[in-house]
């Protein structure tokens, strides 16, 4: 069982490359053995970025998902927490950050060990605000990385792709974001709060599963598992 | 309510010039009394709203001044602006001036500007104006952003709007006021002419078309046309047996095809779409005769419907099946019958039908009303005492949109800098805008400045700047560029084609639709079977099918109207009096007979509920008669507070006249049910959560300009417009509730799918007055909408079934159990 409150917002954990992993009803993941925490694509100051072409998207965007990462380190206690990539919407994104939430990350990133992969929207994550930098890194025979790399699965923890699946009910669809994994690797859901989805069955996702893969949809109040086999 | 409109004392009206008198009598007419009065008021300034039946001539009428004054006076520049809601209306009133004027031998430039016209000849048009133009509201707001705005229509000396009463009401009509006092702002000379059918209110059309926004206005004339002779209402009485539910009315259409057989054209209007392809195909399988029939709505190629409407005027078609998409257009005189399958809805939208049959003033309209249940019976009889008595349904007025505001206060930003305090004197000429607060202009300013939200952290991005004099400018050429490819206020659903394979579009489907299907699943669409092979580059593939089966129609979201206030008041009289029952079928009548015995009939001024227990479940069902909208609503709010009560609500259905819920436990505190507090609380909570809401926010965001319709040179698809929007409208409620986009999408909620309003009022007015039968089996009354339980495929409140029963227990009900974690390949 996982190290951690027993608490709705988990799912049973699932094994990735031998290791236990608990998924987060908030889009975070959880890995007990070593107290680390996972979120992927926060995508910071998104509004911002389309305000500045004359899109005025509610500003609330950088708030709001770092009040919901806030509540997951509160949740889990993490020693580290490891965000794995686009965690800034583009590369001027953190000097539009307000200084309220710059204070907030600085004091996340303050309280633990905290790591920045980069991403193709931040490849180079601020230097100001705490934590380290690193392209990739290798715990206990995980790998984190921002995008999935087609040949090398094994252990590997990534994000990027913002995936999310569908079932069919009642002759209806739900759609909802989702984690994705084969046992071999894992592709977390994007946790910012405008960040939107690409479809597990679209090639660029399902295609890095060749031998088929489950997701844990992200529901309202809980987390549900599904083989591939079952959505559309 | 039905008083006729004022009628102003006639005015002497001048002889008609000698090509117009020459004209008239060349043809033996004599101009109609209204049309040489509403050359009066033309002569004397004013502006005038003509209100006659179709035939009548009304678009002469509203020309004849112009023609005249341009036949005396010939001059160059932009002389008669004309903006109707139909593109196809432009192009048919260009081809009936235009005979006319080369008749009378007028040295004119008429021409249409919509969607359609060429770039090069708009730019031409812009350079040259024809001294008349015929355009769309959307193509007047284009053309009123261009900076050479003021120099097209400074002359300008009349605005005919065409179809006013189907205009002015809704959001077409806030960007259409919008824009004409933007034009007596640039042309104070203009006058302004209304054409509409009879209305409810004409008080209301008289304000529209008043610069001052106000009824009183001695400016605005009102002219009255000779009416036309009472229509010929008959209700079908069928030989078969009268069905307790649906709304296909299957087992009449036999009979329809009779009278198809025997009339020369008749035109078949229904209330859906889905509606529209059965009955098609059902006709078709009774066509022994092989006559020409076919399919009109909405969701078929425009190349398609242009076809039915070129052989319908050709006279070659013998029935066309039509939805509203046929409520509007162009004159077909050759229409001698005019069926409605369904219910009417609506006394005035039934005139508007009957008037597309027969456009000769002197003979009477046709009209065969076919009820699909019983309920429909009643439904029918009070419509068709409603037409005789000239009763019309009125939408009550509303306030004009604020997001059709915002974009409007964009466009006038790119047509030149703009002060505050003119521009928002200007907009209180809008009769929809006449009591605007200063401050929701102000919001809406900011809105469209800088997004208007309490954080200010935009500033920096402005979409408007002020210039040193104070004035508002836009700040780039790229925000010009934005508005102007997303102009206007029709936010469809996102639809797919619908693509033969290796062929031809036959149309659109909603996405939701098309994501419902699996391929080797047959759909009937375009009143063809097809069989579905799969999503193709945002195309629904499919081949023709033979198959047999079981095929789905699809539906379509706000596919259905409303009963309407009106029309549901009579039906609750006609229940409450049993001396109103003779002449109903006798399955209606006995019906209604065992009713009043088993139970109680329905009383005019109070609320009948009634409680029974049915298959283990406690069901009540409750007689509203406020329209499916306001019925889902409430189902959504009953079935919240039952929950927290203890009841156990399992869930309801809801149809045009009641609501039922059914639940484990029952209810025995009526008054406490529908107490009117749930429009606090719960209503907010539901609003939280309500995919109507959603999608609400989502057409308010679109016409504000916050989200765009299509990303330039990126390809969006309208499901990602819809999440996106979603997670936009969770995080602005959060952080600001009041913020003015959403004080817009509540105020939409008020009407439209969600219908507040009117399940306010009801619940204020059966305040005390609530009749509560215990019961103890299922009242005769109430046996129609259990049989629909199941059955109704709603749009919305399915959605919002989904969510808010919690779409993971249902998606661990309907699916396969969780996935065990030790059998995952490790």
């Amino acid at each position: 069982m996982p190290d951690g409150p027993m608490i709705p917002h988990a799912a049973a954990p699932l094994r990735v490359n031998g290791q236990s992993l608990v998924p987060d009803l908030s889009g975070a993941l959880w890995w007990p053995a070593r107290r680390t925490l996972m979120v992927a694509d926060l995508h910071l100051e998104k509004g911002s970025s389309f305000a500045a072409r004359g899109q005025f998207l509610p500003p609330y965007d950088t708030a709001a998902t770092l009040a919901r990462l806030e509540a997951a380190v509160a949740r889990w206690r993490p020693e580290r927490l490891i965000a794995l990539g686009d965690s800034f919407h583009d590369r001027a994104a953190a000097q539009r950050i307000c200084t309220a939430d710059r204070a907030r990350i600085r004091a996340l990133t303050g309280c633990l060990e905290w790591v920045w992969i980069a991403g193709n929207h931040d490849p180079e994550p601020p230097a100001d605000l705490g934590g380290a930098v690193h392209e990739e890194l290798t715990l206990d025979g995980l790998v984190f990385r921002h995008e999935a790399e087609p040949v090398r699965p094994c252990g590997e923890l990534s994000g990027h792709f913002h995936p999310k699946a569908s079932v069919r009910v009642r002759g209806r669809r739900v759609s909802a974001r989702c984690f994705v994994t084969d046992g071999q690797r894992l592709i977390l859901p994007s946790f910012g709060a405008y960040t939107g989805g690409l479809d597990v069955l679209d090639p660029a996702i399902a295609g890095l599963f060749p031998r088929g893969f489950s997701v844990h949809m992200l529901g309202r109040r809980k987390l549900v598992a599904f083989p591939a086999t079952a959505l559309g | 309510m039905d008083a006729p409109a004022p009628t102003d004392s006639a005015l002497p009206a001048p002889p008609l010039p000698a090509p117009f008198a020459g004209w008239f009598a060349a043809r033996g007419w004599a101009p109609h009394p209204h049309q040489l009065e509403m050359r009066a008021a033309a002569e004397r300034g004013e502006s005038a709203l003509l209100i006659a039946p179709t035939g009548a001539g009304k678009t002469l009428a509203g020309f004849l001044p112009a023609l005249i004054d341009l036949a005396e006076t010939p001059r160059e520049g932009l002389h008669t602006l004309y903006v109707s809601p139909l593109k196809a209306l432009a192009t048919d009133i260009h081809r009936n001036l235009t005979a006319p004027a080369e008749e009378m031998r007028l040295d004119l430039a008429i021409e249409t500007r919509t969607g359609d016209t060429p770039q090069a000849k708009r730019t031409r048009q812009r350079k040259r104006p024809p001294q008349i133009l015929l355009t769309t509201p959307e193509s007047l707001a284009l053309l009123l952003s261009y900076h050479d705005a003021a120099k097209i229509f400074h002359g300008l000396k009349t605005v005919v709007v065409d179809e006013l009463h189907a205009l002015a009401f809704g959001k077409r009509g806030d960007l259409l006021a919008l824009g004409l006092a933007r034009l007596s702002a640039l042309a104070p000379q203009a006058r302004r002419v209304g054409l509409s059918a009879t209305v409810h209110d004409p008080d209301f059309l008289r304000a529209w078309l008043s610069k001052r926004g106000a009824a009183d206005d001695p400016v605005v004339r009102t002219v009255l046309g000779r009416s036309g002779a009472e229509p010929e209402v008959e209700i079908l009485t069928t030989k078969e047996r009268l069905p307790w539910s649906g709304h296909m009315a299957v087992h009449a259409l036999g009979e329809v095809y009779d009278r198809i057989r025997q009339a020369g054209t008749t035109l078949v209007f229904v209330n859906t779409r889905a509606q529209a392809e059965l009955v098609f195909q059902e006709l078709w399988r009774l066509n022994e005769d092989g006559l020409p029939i076919a399919l009109h709505h909405g969701s078929l190629a425009v190349e398609q419907r242009r076809r039915v409407e070129a052989a319908m005027a050709a006279g070659r078609l013998r029935a066309v099946v039509a939805t509203s998409s046929l409520d509007l257009g162009v004159d077909w005189a050759s229409v001698d019958l005019v069926v409605q399958v369904g219910a009417p809805k609506g006394v005035s939208r039934l005139l508007q039908r009957l008037g597309r049959a027969n456009h000769r003033l002197e003979e009477p309209s046709k009209a065969l009303l076919v009820p699909a249940n019983r309920f429909e019976v009643l439904e029918c009889r009070a419509a068709k005492e409603g037409v005789k008595a000239r009763t019309l349904d009125g939408d009550p007025p509303r306030a004009g949109g604020l997001d059709v505001l915002a974009q409007h206060i964009l466009g006038m930003a790119c047509a030149g800098p703009f002060d505050a305090d003119a521009f928002y004197a200007e907009i209180r000429g809008a009769a929809p805008y006449r009591e605007l607060a200063r401050a929701d202009f102000e919001d809406c300013l900011h809105l469209v400045a800088h997004g208007g939200y309490a954080l200010r952290t935009y500033e920096r991005f402005r979409r408007l700047v002020q210039d040193d004099k104070g004035r508002w400018r836009v700040a780039g050429p790229a925000h010009v560029r934005r508005y102007r490819m997303n102009l206007g206020v029709i936010v469809d659903a996102p639809t797919l084609k619908v693509r033969l394979q290796g062929g031809r579009s036959l149309g659109e489907v909603e996405e939701y639709f098309a994501q419902g299907l699996v391929p080797g699943d047959t759909f009937v669409f375009a009143g063809e079977l097809l069989r579905f092979l799969g999503i193709q580059d945002m195309s629904v593939v499919c081949t023709r099918d033979k198959a047999s089966g079981e095929p789905k129609v699809p539906a379509y979201m706000g596919g259905r109207l409303p009963l309407s206030t009106h029309l549901a008041e009579r039906v609750r009289a006609m229940l409450e009096d049993p001396g109103a029952w003779d002449g109903f079928p006798e399955a209606v009548g006995e019906w209604l007979r065992l009713q009043r015995w088993r139970s109680v009939m329905p009383p005019c001024d109070g609320l009948l509920v009634e409680s029974f227990p049915r298959g283990g479940k406690e069901f009540l069902v409750a007689y509203c008669f406020e329209g499916r909208n306001a019925h889902q609503t409430l189902g959504m709010l009953l079935t919240r507070r039952m929950e927290r009560a203890g009841l156990a609500p399992l869930g309801f259905v809801a149809t045009d006249y009641v609501i039922a819920v059914w639940s484990l436990k029952p209810a025995n505190d009526m008054d406490a049910l529908f107490d009117q507090d749930m429009l606090g609380d719960d209503l907010e909570e539901w609003m939280a959560e309500s995919s109507l809401l959603r999608r609400t926010f989502r057409n308010v965001a679109v016409i504000a300009g916050l989200i765009e319709r299509r990303l330039p040179g990126q390809e969006k698809t309208g499901k990602q417009v819809t999440f996106s929007a979603d997670l936009i409208y969770d995080v602005l409620r959060k952080h600001e509730p009041d913020h003015v986009l959403l004080r817009a999408t509540r105020a939409d909620a008020a009407t439209g799918l969600t219908d507040i309003g009117r399940l306010s009022q009801m619940l204020g007015r059966v305040q005390g007055r609530i009749l509560h039968r215990v019961l103890d089996r299922v009242s005769p009354l109430a046996v129609p909408v259990l049989l629909e339980i199941g059955r109704e495929q709603v749009y919305g409140a399915a959605l919002d079934d989904l969510l808010d029963e919690g779409a993971q227990a249902l998606i661990d009900e309907a699916t396969a159990p969780a996935l065990d974690q030790a059998s995952l390949p490790v």
